[in-house]
């Protein structure tokens, strides 16, 4: 007897199964998998088009804006020199300040393929960058640390090369 | 008067259905993004040939006909039987077909094509040389390459080149007091000879070594890749995106639209040139036999202390024409086993594959793409791309569409008369 309970139970199960597999499969499919697929593709959100250009664009933790100017046109495997313009919360042009950078794809998961570097400060609160590179097109970010008096904060600039 | 949702449904699929269609079929025509990436890769879009400030002979033609006879001269290595043309082979596009060059000895890397790299920042697979001419330094002084010495290229320039040197570089420095085996090598012998010699010496015979490369250099400088029937296809692709007919197959041309989308070749072999100039980790496997070869990250190394770089001395340049070596990321584990990305113009023709030749033909070069294997050591960068057997084959039947001759002088691709 108990051996029949437990067959029956068990083609019940199989019944249940017939709708249920397929619809967690659709669910899987449609939610789920492309999230996880995405991540074992190592992809990330690309963020809105509001989000890309040269700023200007607010730090992180709201210390510093931040506008970018490159001397000619983004292009890919040239050499790029950028004029980075950093003001304080107050517009005040941010000076005595230490300046950090890197960035890279986050869709692929890899670096800048060169190390720019603060080469002038050309003005008030104007800083002067050189050896920016960009290897491949597609989205890119760039990230400014800045430390000065008023603290330390990053910023991050969306292009599109 | 509303449409019946059913009607609507089915006027929405029709279109998709239609649509896929035209996507599925020859490829023909070419969406505007599209048009844009395949003109990015069209020989038209190569820039003139930069200047090489570090070789101020670089576009002097004595210093072309003298590098000429240097690339073919037999002289210039231990036994007498190795030139850089032994490797170089100028009708099999300046590479030996083998998976590891054969000089004196056997090196641990594949011999690399010449035509095009006067546009490369960085030579060899690691990039441990900046320019051509420095380039042409290293196989010279390798105890498997050319395995001599600066002091006896010195004295062979002497004997047998002193009025094709002297009208470019200007007078030959003594030499009289310099042995002909000596130079900074890994033979004891040779040097400690070099050791032995007075500093100005030294100072003479390395003048007459940088030359000797500097004048290699501007030979190879005229080796400049030559247009492809891809190039005769891209050039004749309208704005509008309607593709020449007769130029490409219907698999040629399905291969370029994988090369340029799903297959995201281009991601590494951008621009005219198919090379983004730059190291990546794509999981090539090790060669058992040789020793750990980490790429990039030792070559960084090398190049920043490569007593004929930008900033050396030696070099032509001012400090701040040195933009590549002054920005150059100098370590990190993005570099580990990070490899050139060679030129795809030719390389169809050039098996075996992979900086120590470790791919035999280039179905199986796709197919390592396709898969992605792990790197023995760093990370690779590639994913799995999921390509079917027939895009396998188009991707491949598009790649040998990039085959063309050499873009030079055609005496440039004999050895020199003498």
């Amino acid at each position: 007897m108990e051996k029949g309970f437990g067959t029956t139970r068990a083609m019940r199960g199989g019944a249940w199964a017939l709708i249920a597999i397929p619809a967690v499969l659709g669910l899987l499919y449609l939610g789920a998998c492309a999230p996880m697929m995405a991540l074992m593709h190592g992809r990330v959100e690309r963020p809105a088009a509001s989000e890309f250009g040269f700023g200007p664009r607010q730090s992180a933790r709201g210390l510093y804006v931040a506008t970018i100017e490159p001397t000619e046109t983004l292009r890919v495997r040239r050499m790029h020199r950028l004029r980075l313009t950093l003001r304080a919360a107050d517009q005040a042009p941010v000076e005595d300040v230490s300046i950090t950078i890197d960035g890279g794809m986050p869709e692929h998961g890899h670096g800048l393929p060169t190390k720019p570097r603060v080469t002038g400060n050309p003005g008030p609160g104007v800083y002067q960058i050189d050896g920016l590179k960009f290897n491949m097109g597609g989205w890119w970010e760039l990230r400014f640390r800045i430390a000065s008096a008023a603290g330390t904060d990053s910023v991050t600039f969306n292009l599109e090369l | 008067m509303a449409t019946p949702p059913i009607v609507g449904f089915g006027a929405v699929a029709a279109a998709v259905l239609v649509a896929c269609a035209a996507a599925a079929s020859s490829g023909r025509r070419w969406s505007p993004e599209e048009v844009e990436t395949i003109r990015s890769l069209w020989i038209g879009e190569l820039e003139p040939l930069p200047a090489d400030p570090s070789n101020r002979y670089a576009d002097d033609s004595a210093a072309v006909a003298l590098g000429h006879r240097l690339f073919f001269d037999t002289r210039l290595s231990s036994n007498g039987k190795v030139a850089c043309a032994t490797c170089h082979l100028p009708g099999r596009q300046f590479q030996d077909d083998a998976p590891l060059a054969s000089g004196v000895g056997t090196t641990t890397r594949r011999t690399m094509p010449i035509a095009g790299t006067a546009y490369s920042p960085w030579m060899f697979w690691d990039g441990r040389k900046d320019s051509q001419w420095a380039q042409a330094l290293g196989p010279l002084e390798s105890p498997v390459e050319h395995g001599g010495t600066r002091a006896q290229y010195a004295h062979v320039i002497a004997e047998h080149y002193r009025d094709a040197y002297e009208r470019v570089f200007g007078p030959l420095p003594d030499l009289a007091r310099v042995p002909r085996v000596a130079g900074p090598v890994e033979d004891a012998a040779a040097r400690a000879a070099w050791e032995a010699l007075p500093a100005a010496d030294r100072e003479n015979v390395t003048e007459v070594f940088v030359n000797i490369g500097k004048a290699i250099a501007a030979y190879e400088r005229r080796l400049q890749p030559g247009a492809t029937r891809f190039d005769r296809y891209a050039a004749r692709l309208r704005a509008d995106g309607r593709a020449p007919a007769g130029i490409l197959t219907p698999d040629e041309e399905a291969g370029l639209r994988l090369f340029i989308g799903k297959a995201n070749c281009t991601q590494c072999h951008n621009g005219p040139r198919f090379t983004d100039d730059h190291f990546h980790n794509t999981g090539v496997p090790a060669v058992a036999s040789l020793p750990e070869d980490l790429g990039r990250a030792a070559g960084a190394k090398q190049v920043l202390r490569d007593e004929f770089n930008c900033r050396s001395a030696w070099s032509d340049a001012e400090p701040d024409q040195c933009t590549e070596l002054e920005f150059m990321v100098p370590e990190g584990e993005e570099l580990i086993r990070a490899f050139k990305t060679p030129s795809l113009r030719g390389a169809a023709d050039r098996a075996p594959f992979m900086h120590a030749g470790q791919i035999a033909t280039l179905a199986q070069v796709i197919d390592h793409y396709d898969r992605a294997p792990r790197a023995p050591a760093g990370t690779t960068e590639l994913r799995p791309l999921g390509l079917t057997r027939e895009e396998r084959a188009q991707l491949e039947a598009y790649l040998r569409t990039l085959v063309a001759p050499i873009d030079a002088d055609p005496r440039l691709l004999q050895p020199p008369r003498r």
